[in-house]
């Protein structure tokens, strides 16, 4: 098989590439591959297509959880006031 | 030019910090205890540093950075030990078929499908978003770990692997794996 069908045919590779410039970077011949694999290969492009909204709605997840209605309660804040209150006391 | 330093008024952070930082750790550990514990050894590693901060940052910003380091400490301690290669393997053998061998095509059963990721309806965002939690307790604490250091917190690369102890390449292929599982997970469960 030559070059050209291997990179057509290998989307291991492709999702590999897509994964990796999504955080970082790839080389000019991993861009090159992967456009002429894109081009060619449907599943990888709703591949793309997934994976970039995946991040993307896992970020708005931990957002979502930072202000969420998750709350310490009293007694444990009150312990930690007190545990606080007493180290600055010491000095 | 007048520059106004920050100052810590350490009496106030539980009523001001302590809910967010308990938000903050338990959408990273998924622990609620672990997470109580990790909120209070912060505020008392915090007045240990206090005339350590140089005003530079927000008080908030400071403390969830000490937070974050013992958060890694945990990644650490879950990422080693003797359940983790069971687990790590386990993951592994989930997306074993998922490409031909030979050269790495698709198998048509695994192939991504369009599954209306892309619908904005809040009610079905919802049950989306649960699913989506499901799948990530799935991943083993490894992955999860390195995930989440770099798509929630931007850490660098280099930090990530001197921490957990993985070779560049090695972080390479769990990113990889980890998505390829996350992905095939919600294809599955949503359908």
């Amino acid at each position: 098989m030559g070059t050209l069908k291997k990179i057509q045919n290998n989307c291991h590779k492709a999702t590999f590439l897509i994964e990796k410039r999504l955080i970082g970077r790839i080389t000019l011949r991993g861009k090159m591959e992967l456009w002429i694999h894109l081009l060619g290969c449907g599943i990888c492009r709703t591949y793309q297509k997934q994976t970039i909204k995946i991040s993307q709605m896992i970020r708005q997840l931990f957002a979502d959880s930072a202000n969420s209605e998750k709350h310490l309660d009293d007694t444990f804040k009150k312990d930690m006031q007190d545990r606080i209150e007493n180290e600055l006391d010491k000095n | 030019m007048i520059t106004k330093t920050q100052q810590l008024e350490p009496r106030n952070w539980v009523a001001t910090h302590a809910d967010y930082l308990y938000a903050y750790a338990i959408a990273r550990i998924n622990d609620e205890e672990q997470a109580k514990d990790l909120v209070q050894e912060t505020f008392l590693a915090a007045l240990q540093k206090v005339d350590k901060f140089e005003g530079k940052s927000s008080e908030r910003t400071w403390l969830t950075a000490i937070l974050k380091y013992k958060i890694i400490d945990v990644y650490r301690k879950k990422s080693s030990g003797l359940v983790v290669n069971a687990d790590v393997q386990r993951a592994e053998q989930e997306q074993s078929d998922f490409f031909e061998p030979e050269y790495g095509h698709w198998n048509n059963e695994h192939a991504p499908k369009a599954f209306g990721i892309d619908y904005h309806d809040p009610l079905v965002n919802k049950e989306f978003n649960s699913i989506l939690q499901k799948c990530m307790q799935k991943l083993p604490a490894l992955w999860l770990s390195i995930f989440t250091m770099k798509h929630i917190d931007d850490q660098s690369t280099d930090v990530i692997c001197s921490e957990l102890k993985v070779t560049q390449s090695n972080f390479w292929v769990i990113i990889h794996r980890t998505k390829l599982n996350l992905r095939a997970c919600l294809q599955k469960n949503w359908i």
